[in-house]
């Protein structure tokens, strides 16, 4: 009992960690500035065409906007203190909304800017506000900026739907799952249509076909002791022979989808053999007195019947690699790949991998981010593990 | 009496052996099967030594003896069944129609689709009534068009006396039905191809008495039609369906003849043993 | 390209399916005929498709190579003069020209022209390859479909081809392990060229960044492999301290007291705890433990060094104990009742019976749990490589920071790998020390286990 309770207090723990650090990157800090689309400050003419509203120095613009927002801000050094309170992105934001709306030209618009990472932590309360200067992430003076943004009702919250969709980026108020959510998806379709498919006939070759002889055996003991080989290993070998052997590109859904096959594929084995084990024989029987063949009753009776069972050790299968990151290091999917990948022959990340990059990167705006990764990926977890569940429960038969 | 009954005491131990004297007639003239020095083995163990035995056309030969005699693993023989058992091994002569139906040349498959079975445990597929008795005719491609498959399912649930039953719900699941049901229904199943044999492993062992004399006189309306063997532990159904009958003991048969005189006046000890319950 | 051949040739292969399939359906129409329609379509779908992708794979998989070797032979003779690192980094630049890719240029005349080469070649084998394979696809169906006769066995000869594929997909375990072994092998005698056998099995100090001897290079450092061992056998024993006890607790309580709607709901959340991706534990570990751990130490006045063996140690054994509780669980409910029967019948108390008859009957398939959950701890990479250390320090106090055999190779691996420098191969010579300690543990615990169900068959 003790013992139970020890173990789900560790969950527990584990789980509330995880949430209470995470929850808040799903939250984005904005600061509401006013900013005049001047043609002065953008050198353009009010009629300007959209190739003259491409070349515009949209970070000149901003810049300018906050002097003329804060005029008693005079120093370089301080005006270089109130621009780092927005993130970088300030500059892209403004030059979509006028690329999108030419007519925003001359106008005067507030615009919700993004915070920077620090100033967004401070807020969440994730980064400690009440001690020193030198340790707090922002300066005395941001502080003062950013109490006065708050008096003034110019700190608003957004849903930060950026978070699933755009890529990875070196400022921590930008980056995105999306890419690696994508690469997880692309390496998940190549591990299933390889492993689900070669899973199963390897699973009626044994359970249906295979003579009793040493073959069998020795093929036997193989995936048994296959099943337990570390993962690690099985990024060596993917290393070794996928990429240095056989050529394949380097850190693909491919070559991970290949690695991580190899590596489901005795689960799926393991689960279709007793998924088979279950169809009880006097079908079979009943089949072959009627003079099916044997790929007959396979296919038309046995298959159908062990369908359920099959699929649902290739969902645990798949909800196992779907959380392996260490092969996945192994083949280099862990470069910095800011598009998301459309085919399985792309660079790409996986959501593991990211998490596990950004969680040993040092900046601390990434904490909330792992968290929220490992959230994101728990989400899909147990989203795989009930359909297996509900899978087993529907289809639960006795004969 | 006692004399003429032979006896022998090396087959009252569990150590098979073979065991040649065989009493009665075991050629029919209009046979369908014949069976000639069939031996069985399981791996290193021999299961029949040396069986001779014909099946006479649109007759029931019922299979008696005790658990273990070989009976069931003889009557596997006629549809080759015993080829899905690893490690089991047929030798012998076995025709059907003048055919030997263990010629490397034969299919496997047509041979099933001529000699139906019948098993102990009704073992409908677990799909609608119609697909039960349509699944042999597709396989086989029997029917020429939907209506055409749809007389062949209705002729075959009406000779297995099941149609008025069933008629309303073909599409629910055969597994649905009730265990006597189940059974006519698998011999629906079993004829709905045509066969020209058909065996049955203890149709009624998993029945209840009135479903049991339902499954009887369907066999004596379908031996008609069809050569029928039938493997029983019951001896009062064995008199009551078939014409012939064969006793088993230890992989021998021991004895063939007409059913009444069977029952009647066995030659062998050991059938008149077993007939008359002293073991078994 | 290959997308577009690969889709025509599947094309044909439908179309060929149809075909045949039409062609049996008329014979069968002026009279029976051995297999179905359909096994006549199939059949000839598979002889049109199969052989002509395995060309095409075979293709794909050795032009590289092929206009490689033919492009060198076209290079002038001071290619011949570079180093093999040299050579291949022109025969990179010379790819990339041939591709295209923009903004590469060279300097060097008789790369362009290499380039130049290449792509005359690889047009040539694109062609040869289209041909090759269209033309095998057609005569290969026309052929196929000459056999949609009356008494062809089409069904037997698709069936042999469904064999021949549910056994190939079964020796794919076998290849996997030859895999394994041979590239582990193959990398490690490299690596042994360079490194002695004896400096890696008996050296105590694992450095592979800097040189310590002038002679080696500049690349080459330490490899002696027992403090990574060492630092492994460490974390493992913490973690196995940790997730043994409470593990085989919990597997008892499942086992024998859990009431069966507690055993409902907390069996289902301890093997979610199975499934949570280590890396997610590595988190934890790094961010909530090890902090925890150290502040601990420090509250009663020990120094424990931030990554310290025991904060990675602890959460692997959290990650551990489902793993042993739910094998430990088969393991005694294998037990048979007529034990627990017997145990009672003579007066025994429920915790009489468990510490006297029930646990000495499962010791076996407990040992053999709990040697699973070591090569299991032993394999384990992610929790390490994100909350233990990364330098080799050869010491048995939990408390100070251990690097293990698994972050090793993590660290070999992740940046430049090189495959003629000592610090990459290490990698697959701590892997095959991984492999083989894992599979000795394995083997005998699979041996245990089976064993021990079979006397209680």
């Amino acid at each position: 009992m003790t013992g139970v309770v020890l173990a789900l207090a560790a969950v527990s723990f584990l789980l509330v960690t995880i949430f209470s650090s995470g929850y808040s990157a799903f939250w984005r800090t904005e600061i509401a500035l006013t900013i005049e689309f001047d043609p002065k400050l953008m050198k353009v003419e009010p009629d300007a065409t959209f190739d003259q509203l491409q070349q515009v120095n949209y970070l000149a613009l901003f810049r300018k906007n906050l002097e003329r927002a804060f005029p008693e801000v005079t120093a370089r050094a301080d005006r270089r203190e109130l621009a780092q309170m927005f993130s970088e992105s300030a500059p892209d934001l403004l030059r979509e909304m006028v690329l999108a709306d030419p007519g925003l030209v001359g106008a005067r618009q507030v615009v919700s800017v993004l915070a920077s990472s620090s100033v967004d932590m401070i807020t969440k309360g994730n980064a400690p506000r009440d001690i020193d200067e030198a340790r707090r992430v922002i300066s005395d003076q941001q502080l003062r900026w950013l109490d006065r943004f708050d008096e003034s009702g110019l700190l608003g919250s957004r849903f930060n739907s950026d978070f699933f969709t755009s890529g990875p980026s070196r400022s921590p108020e930008l980056a995105g799952l999306g890419g690696a959510i994508a690469g997880s998806a692309l390496l998940l379709l190549v591990t299933l249509l390889l492993s689900f498919p070669v899973g199963v006939a390897a699973a009626v070759y044994l359970e249906e076909y295979a003579p009793q002889n040493r073959l069998s055996e020795i093929i036997e003991v193989n995936i048994n002791n296959l099943a337990a080989v570390p993962s690690i290993i099985f990024g060596l070998l993917g290393l070794a022979v996928v990429l240095n052997f056989f050529g394949l590109p380097r850190g693909t859904p491919l070559v991970g989808g290949i690695v991580l096959s190899l590596m489901t594929l005795p689960t799926i084995i393991i689960a279709s053999r007793a998924a088979l084990k279950a169809v009880p024989p006097s079908i079979r029987d009943g089949a072959l007195a009627m003079g099916a063949s044997p790929m007959q009753v396979m296919f038309h009776h046995v298959l159908p019947l062990a369908m359920p069972g099959m699929l649902t050790g290739t969902i645990i299968g798949l909800a196992q690699a779907l959380g392996e990151t260490a092969p996945l290091l192994m083949i280099g999917m862990f470069a910095f790949v800011a598009d998301i990948p459309g085919s399985i022959l792309d660079q790409a990340s996986a959501l593991p991998v990211q998490i596990y990059l950004w969680a040993e990167s040092s900046e601390r705006g990434y904490v909330e981010l792992t968290a929220a990764a490992i959230m994101v990926i728990l989400v899909f977890l147990v989203a795989m593990n009930l359909l297996a569940v509900l899978l087993r429960k529907k289809f639960e038969r006795r004969w | 009496m006692n004399e003429k009954k032979v006896t022998n005491p090396a087959l009252e131990v569990s150590d098979m052996q073979a065991y040649q004297d065989v009493a009665g007639e075991v050629a029919v003239e209009d046979a369908r099967v014949s069976c000639r020095d069939v031996r069985v083995y399981y791996g290193d163990k021999q299961a029949l030594f040396g069986i001779n035995l014909d099946l006479g056309s649109n007759a029931v030969t019922a299979l008696i003896g005790p658990s273990g005699c070989g009976k069931s693993t003889f009557l596997r023989c006629i549809n080759r069944m015993n080829d899905t058992i690893p490690n089991c091994r047929v030798e012998g002569n076995i025709r059907l129609d003048n055919q030997d139906i263990n010629d490397p040349n034969s299919d496997v498959v047509e041979l099933r689709a001529r000699v139906g079975m019948v098993f102990q445990k009704p073992n409908p597929f677990p799909k609608s009534i119609y697909d039960n008795v349509a699944y042999g005719p597709r396989i086989h491609a029997l029917a020429e068009s939907k209506d055409h498959l749809d007389s062949i399912v209705e002729t075959a649930l009406k000779k297995a006396g099941l149609w008025k039953e069933v008629a309303d719900r073909l599409n629910s699941p055969g597994t649905g039905l009730s265990g006597g049901q189940q059974q006519r229904l698998c011999i629906a199943r079993a004829i709905s191809v045509q066969p020209e044999v058909i065996l049955m492993d203890e149709p009624c062992s998993a029945l209840d008495p009135i479903a049991t004399a339902r499954i009887e006189e369907l066999i004596d309306e379908l031996s008609e039609n069809f050569t029928i063997a039938i493997v029983t532990h019951s001896m009062q159904q064995a008199a009551r369906v078939s014409q012939r009958t064969a006793y088993f003991h230890l992989g021998n048969l021991i004895e063939v003849g007409d059913t009444e005189q069977i029952f009647t006046n066995p030659q062998q000890q050991l059938t008149e043993d077993y007939i008359t319950g002293r073991f078994g | 390209m290959t997308v577009y051949l690969v889709t025509a040739v599947l094309l044909f292969s439908f179309g060929g399916f149809f075909s045949a399939r039409r062609k049996a359906h008329a014979l069968r129409a002026s009279g029976p005929i051995h297999s179905l329609p359909q096994y006549h379509g199939i059949r000839v779908a598979l002889w049109c498709a199969v052989p002509a992708l395995l060309i095409l794979l075979a293709w794909t998989a050795f032009e590289p190579r092929v206009i490689e070797l033919l492009v060198r032979s076209y290079l002038p003779p001071e290619f011949a003069n570079l180093s093999e690192a040299e050579a291949n980094l022109v025969m990179m630049e010379i790819r990339s020209l041939a591709a295209g890719t923009f903004g590469i240029s060279s300097d060097q005349a008789y790369v362009e022209d290499a380039a130049e080469v290449f792509r005359s070649f690889q047009k040539i084998s694109d062609y040869a390859m289209t041909v090759s394979v269209m033309s095998f696809a057609i005569v290969a169906l026309l052929w196929a479909r000459t056999g949609v006769l009356r008494r062809y066995r089409a069904r037997q000869s698709v069936e042999r081809s469904f064999n021949v594929f549910i056994f190939l997909s079964s020796l794919i375990a076998i290849l996997t392990t030859f895999a394994i072994v041979l590239s582990l092998l193959f990398e490690s005698f490299k690596f042994f060229e360079l490194v002695p056998l004896t400096d890696f099995l008996f050296g105590l100090d694992w450095n592979p960044q800097i040189a310590i001897r002038e002679d080696q290079g500049a690349s080459s450092g330490a490899f002696g492999a027992i403090p990574v061992f060492a630092g492994t056998f460490l974390i493992a024993l913490v973690a196995m301290l940790v997730a043994g006890p409470i593990g085989l607790a919990s597997a008892i309580y499942f086992a024998e007291y859990a009431h069966p709607q507690v055993r409902n709901f907390a069996k289902p959340a301890l093997e979610l705890l199975a499934g949570i991706p280590t890396v997610v534990y590595g988190f934890f570990a790094a961010l909530t433990v090890a902090p925890l751990v150290r502040d601990l130490g420090i509250a009663i006045g020990l120094e424990v060094q931030a990554r310290s063996a025991l904060a990675a140690g602890v959460v692997m054994g959290v990650m551990i104990i489902p793993f042993i509780s739910s094998l430990a669980d088969d393991v005694i409910n294998a037990v048979p009742e007529s034990l627990r029967e017997g145990s009672y019948a003579m007066g025994a108390t429920q915790s009489e019976t468990i510490k006297q008859v029930i646990i000495p009957a499962a010791l076996p398939g407990i040992v053999g749990a709990f040697l699973l959950a070591i090569s299991r701890a032993i394999g384990e990479t992610m929790i390490v490589a994100m909350a233990a250390g990364l330098n080799a320090n050869l010491t048995a106090n939990p408390l100070e920071n251990v690097t293990t055999v698994t972050v090793q190779i993590v660290v070999a691996l992740i940046g430049d790998q090189e495959f003629d420098d000592p610090k990459t191969l290490s990698a697959f010579a701590l892997g095959l020390a991984l492999f083989v300690i894992t599979l000795i543990l394995n083997v005998i615990a699979l041996t245990i286990v089976k064993r021990y169900r079979e006397q209680y068959e």
